[in-house]
């Protein structure tokens, strides 16, 4: 075992697993990508609704506000994920929903986690918007909504990055949607495979190494870069558009 | 311009409101069931898993509606050794019940429970089982299965405890030897058991070689092979695990090793709103100790591992045999 032979192996049977469609592998990718995906749909329009309303009115306490998305963008996904545990178990305030140990349950975890990303990002993004530009359309008449318009017009690019920041944030934790999905995979006895219930690439990861089933843990680790890398590659693309034009 | 936004709005609201019904459906990754045909035609059904088999000819009934879900709460030991699996696929054909394994230590396990977050627990720890039934949050214990403990560690042995038989013993050796020992830490129901050896031994562990990891028992296993120490282990696990380590079983066969398996239903009165998952639960134990699940607990492993996992506790071995 001295040499790195374990590596290559698990490597090519990785390389073999993503490539002739195992049917466990890839139902994972779709439970994270439909959790992660709804999570972020959901904070997407909260989040951009609530940048939108901080940036155009003044009230008292909104630095108090804006400090606890500061704060939210912080968030451990654990804190997140124990928090959604505690709100959905049989005992808690919205036991009675039965989302705990659901897709569900972590799609709210993840909503707690991103929305704040989306919001503050959005913020940013808006508040960078030239004032002439917010100076010009008030001059020439346009109410606050028309403004708004014409503000997220401006910053369209800096809102998709942070739409984008808050995607690769969710599909990439782990602590929120382990306490909140339990990890959970249903095993078909006749096709003789698992299927992913709230199994996602993340916590597939955790419980494949610990059952020493390296090859599987690789196969799922680089399907998750390779979503990063083009999350990431979008996200550049987008920010180059900010600036440039 | 103005068009364009209203365009992009008008997309975003769309997906959004498709979310929420998709979500509130609960349709995300369960798939959609199909209409079985009705039992008289007596025809092959698309999905058998949607659909319930006619006591009559073994074919398909008309679908049961929505598949029901029992939650199920237990240790990463029953899971990790593949045993779950084909305990569960029978029952889940016959009621049509998919069985959600939330697999976590036993202190864990009984925590979730408590909470009304599973219907159903299998653990093995005894004292902290007959606690959760004092305390009224579980009901109906029945004794499952056993199997042991073993002491685990790297093949040249450095504490020198092959082949004791003194549980007890071999921990003071490991720790006047100051070998890395790994333990859970987790008070899941390994933990609780090395704790009970630790009592036994008269030694208080701590200091550098004593390392507790918090985690299940597949990590620690790999952790110990890793590093080169010992660690305790339920016997299923190890097995599940062996080719993939280079740790041995050096110390067996101490009654004190003894590892028996309790499942729980979760008390009905305490969440009202879980009544049916209450009749689930009973359904699914009573399975457990049938015949049937006996027989698949006696038989798991067998072939795989060239002995038995978990020796059936609910029906005498020997009554089971003869069946």
């Amino acid at each position: 075992m001295g040499s790195a032979d374990f590596l290559i192996e698990g490597l090519v049977k990785a390389l073999d697993l993503i490539l002739s469609g195992d049917s466990y592998l890839w139902s994972v990718v779709a439970v994270s990508l439909e959790v992660s995906g709804s999570a972020v749909l959901l904070a997407a329009v909260v989040g951009i609704l609530i940048a939108l309303v901080l940036s155009f009115t003044d009230f008292r306490g909104k630095s108090i506000v804006l400090a606890f998305i500061n704060a939210g963008m912080g968030m451990p996904p654990v804190v997140a994920g124990l928090f959604v545990f505690l709100m959905l178990v049989s005992a808690g305030p919205f036991g009675f929903l039965k989302w705990l140990f659901t897709p569900q349950a972590m799609i709210i975890a993840q909503f707690l986690l991103i929305t704040p990303i989306i919001t503050g990002v959005s913020i940013s993004a808006i508040e960078a918007v030239d004032s002439r530009i917010k100076d010009t359309a008030y001059t020439l008449g346009a109410k606050t909504l028309d403004m708004a318009v014409v503000v997220v017009k401006e910053a369209k690019f800096g809102i998709i990055t942070a739409v984008l920041a808050g995607f690769g944030r969710a599909i990439a934790e782990v602590g929120a949607i382990y306490i909140a999905g339990g990890n959970i995979a249903f095993w078909d006895a006749e096709a003789d495979t698992y299927t992913s219930y709230t199994r996602t690439l993340t916590t597939a990861i955790v419980l494949e190494t610990s059952k020493g089933d390296i090859s599987t843990s690789i196969a799922l680790g680089i399907i998750i870069i390779g979503i990063a890398i083009i999350v990431n590659l979008m996200t550049n693309f987008f920010q180059g558009r900010s600036r440039h034009g | 311009m103005k068009q364009k936004f209203k365009n992009l709005a008008f997309i975003a609201l769309t997906g959004f409101l498709l979310m929420i019904a998709v979500t509130l459906s609960g349709c995300i990754g369960e798939g959609n069931s199909s209409e079985c045909p009705a039992c008289p035609q007596c025809q092959e059904c698309p999905e058998k898993t949607e659909c319930r088999q006619c006591p009559q000819c073994s074919k398909c009934l008309e679908s049961s509606g929505e598949t029901k879900y029992l939650a199920l709460s237990t240790t990463t030991s029953t899971e990790n050794s593949g045993l779950l699996k084909v305990l569960n696929a029978p029952f889940e054909e016959k009621y049509n019940v998919k069985i959600k394994v939330i697999a976590e230590g036993t202190g864990k396990a009984l925590k979730t429970a408590e909470l009304g977050g599973s219907d159903v627990v299998m653990v093995h720890a005894r004292s902290q089982e007959d606690a959760f039934v004092a305390a009224g949050h579980g009901v109906n214990r029945r004794d499952l299965m056993h199997n042991d403990f073993v002491i685990l560690g790297p093949a040249d042995d450095p504490a020198g405890i092959k082949g004791m038989t003194d549980a007890g013993e071999a921990f003071k050796k490991i720790s006047e030897s100051k070998s890395n020992f790994f333990s859970r830490g987790d008070e899941s129901g390994t933990h609780t058991k090395e704790n009970e050896v630790w009592t036994a031994s008269g030694v208080e562990p701590g200091g550098t070689w004593y390392k507790s990891v918090g985690k299940g028992m597949g990590d620690t296993i790999v952790m110990a092979d890793q590093q080169n120490g010992y660690t305790l282990s339920d016997r299923g696990t190890y097995l599940s695990m062996k080719d993939k380590i280079n740790l041995v079983v050096l110390a067996e066969g101490d009654p004190i090793l003894y590892n028996p398996y309790g499942v729980i239903a979760v008390n009905p009165s305490k969440f009202l709103e879980k009544s049916g998952e209450y009749k689930l639960a009973m359904l699914y134990i009573g399975y457990l100790t049938s015949p049937e699940g006996q027989k698949i607990i006696q038989e798991y492993g067998r072939e795989e591992f060239g002995q038995p996992l978990f020796f059936p506790d609910a029906i005498p071995e020997d009554v089971l045999s003869e069946m």
